[in-house]
């Protein structure tokens, strides 16, 4: 690992739904650059809810309260506007959601489109060509570049959501269990694809597969009941788990 | 089971068919009657002129009788007015339903929303004379004196509680992930809205749009309150004006033009029943 420079601090994060109960309760973790962090748990947990508080989603439901800090780059996400969040923080969703009235080539745009900002002919064909190039679907789609997002299949898709996200250069990618709706060969794709991406931005990734948190993270969390139980390097939590209910979630006893 | 209540089930399954294939030619056949009266009396009325030409006068008309020829000119006075006033209704209630029906769907948990999504359906339930009469008080007393644009204003009235209601059910039932989708690329939710949400929800409420023109076309109580009628073709916005549907009712009243009457309503539903296959085609295109 060459870096080890902070990019993503919780400080005792908490998120509410209602008033009574906690679904995520006091997180505090370091997510270190250019790492995939795989946040695992059994359902219900609290991991999309925790993923969701870094690009301040929550905040379009009134009745959510979010606590604590979210340190990005050192500055709090919780204070900052979410506008400005959002162009940093990159989601990748669990069902595929590209936008189903743009082409291919406006989907990849969409970023720059819903943040106002207006390319050069020449920006957007180099934009398009990268992004897709990076996602590895440039070859499978660059002659059907007008036609649109929706008739791509579903690990497609979900490549195409993921260069959505990547075209706004994000400095973190969030991803709530992307291939959890793929096929065995779409998640293979997608997981070499984040190898390779993690050079270039910071990925946090929720997933239900403990072979996947093991191919491609470096770092692993484990929640329960809403709780960071563990967090540590990825080899260190499957071969030697410190907590009781990691190691029986790992063994199969819960989940 | 035994072969007997095998036997015993498919009878009824036949039986139930049977009924529900009655009931539906019970129903449907008004309709066809309908239909099929209009096309026999309209057919050998339609000529190029009904279309280009204004309302005969009834004088002309009588002559014509006498004389054993078939009754010149058209309803051309009230296709136009039909038109301007639409065109004016649809260029008002079109955004402003649109915008009202995004606010609603946006804000369906505030007070003031509950208090408008009400209000539309008061205003949808609202007969349409009293919109005729509302639109009188409101516009024509003012401007002293009938016009297409009061005309108008009574069709927008009317056209708005449709378009409003397309606009919200459809924007509702666009799955939330894509407004989170949108949202979390960094984009405000005005621009959410008109570059995803509104798209996606296009076909929802072009067919809302379909239909309340095809509401609209044929309504005579509220024009008579506010567009009067006009016996000659005119394109002016501030006078009275003609419109199909004021004309059937003119027919009917003057004997003379009674033969006319056949062609005008032809005319009207057709051109309803294109509007509603468009919004038809749409509608299926757009699910695919
Ligand atoms: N919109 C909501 N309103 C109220 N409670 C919610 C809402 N969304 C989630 N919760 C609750 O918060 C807790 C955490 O949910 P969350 O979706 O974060 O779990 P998860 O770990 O992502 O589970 P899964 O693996 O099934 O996706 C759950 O107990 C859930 O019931
Ligand atoms: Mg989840």
């Amino acid at each position: 690992m060459e870096s080890v420079t902070p990019i993503l601090e919780f400080k005792k994060t908490c998120v509410s739904y209602t008033k009574q109960t906690m679904a995520v309760k006091y997180v505090s973790a370091t997510i270190e650059k250019n790492t995939i962090t795989a946040i695992m748990g059994p359902s219900g947990c609290g991991k999309s809810t925790l993923l969701r508080a870094v690009n301040l989603m929550h905040n379009l439901y009134p009745n959510i309260r979010v606590d604590g800090e979210i340190l990005l780059n050192g500055e709090n996400i919780l204070t900052m506007q979410a506008i400005d969040v959002r162009r940093r923080v990159g989601m990748v969703f669990q069902r595929p959601a590209p936008f189903p009235t743009m082409s291919i080539y406006d989907n990849v745009l969409s970023g720059f489109t819903l943040n106002g900002i207006k390319l050069s002919k020449a920006e957007k064909d180099a934009t398009i060509e990268h992004c897709l190039k990076s996602v590895a679907l440039w070859d499978e789609v660059k002659d059907v570049l007008n036609k649109k997002g929706t008739f791509l299949s579903g690990g497609q898709q979900q490549r195409l959501c993921i260069a959505r996200a990547l075209a706004m250069k994000p400095d973190v990618l969030l991803m709530d269990e992307p291939t959890s709706a793929l096929d065995p060969i779409a998640t293979k794709h997608i997981e070499e694809l984040l190898l390779e991406l993690q050079k270039e931005v910071t990925i946090l990734i929720v997933t239900h597969n403990m072979g996947q948190a093991k191919r491609i993270s470096s770092k692993s969390m484990f929640m329960y009941l809403g709780e960071l139980v563990e967090y540590s390097d990825t080899e260190t939590l499957f071969s030697n788990p410190v907590d009781e209910r990691t190691k029986a979630y790992l063994t199969g006893k819960m989940g | 089971m035994s072969t007997l209540k095998i036997k015993n089930r498919l009878y009824r399954d036949k039986l139930m068919l049977w009924i529900v294939c009655i009931l539906a030619a019970l129903s449907v056949g008004p309709l066809l009657a309908i239909l099929g009266e209009v096309l026999l009396r309209g057919y050998d009325q339609l000529s190029w002129s009904f279309f280009t030409e204004p309302t005969p006068t009834a004088y002309k008309a009588m002559k014509a009788i006498e004389a054993g020829e078939r009754i010149p000119g058209g309803i051309a006075n009230g296709i136009v007015g039909t038109m301007i006033m639409l065109g004016m209704a649809i260029v008002i209630a079109v955004p402003a339903g649109i915008l009202c029906g995004t606010f609603l769907a946006e804000h369906s948990n505030s007070r003031f929303a509950q208090i408008v999504s009400y209000l539309t359906d008061l205003l949808q339930g609202t007969p349409s004379v009293i919109i005729g009469i509302i639109t009188y008080i409101w516009v024509v007393v003012p401007m002293k004196g009938y016009s297409a644009f009061a005309g108008s204003v009574a069709l927008c009235i009317m056209m708005l509680p449709l378009i409003i209601r397309s606009t919200e059910e459809t924007l509702k039932i666009i799955p939330a992930s894509l407004k989170e989708a949108g949202l979390a690329l960094g984009g405000n939710k005005a621009r959410v809205m008109l570059k995803v949400q509104l798209p996606a929800a296009f076909g929802g409420i072009f067919t809302g749009i379909l239909l309340a023109i095809s509401r609209v076309i044929g309504e005579t109580a509220p024009l008579m309150f506010t567009a009067l009628g006009c016996s000659h073709i005119r394109f002016s916005v501030d006078k009275p004006i003609s419109a199909v549907p004021l004309l059937i009712w003119e027919f009917f009243n003057d004997p003379n033009l009674q033969e006319l009457i056949w062609g005008a309503s032809l005319f009207l539903l057709l051109f309803v029943l294109t509007l509603n296959l468009i919004a038809k085609y749409l509608a299926k295109k757009w699910n695919q």
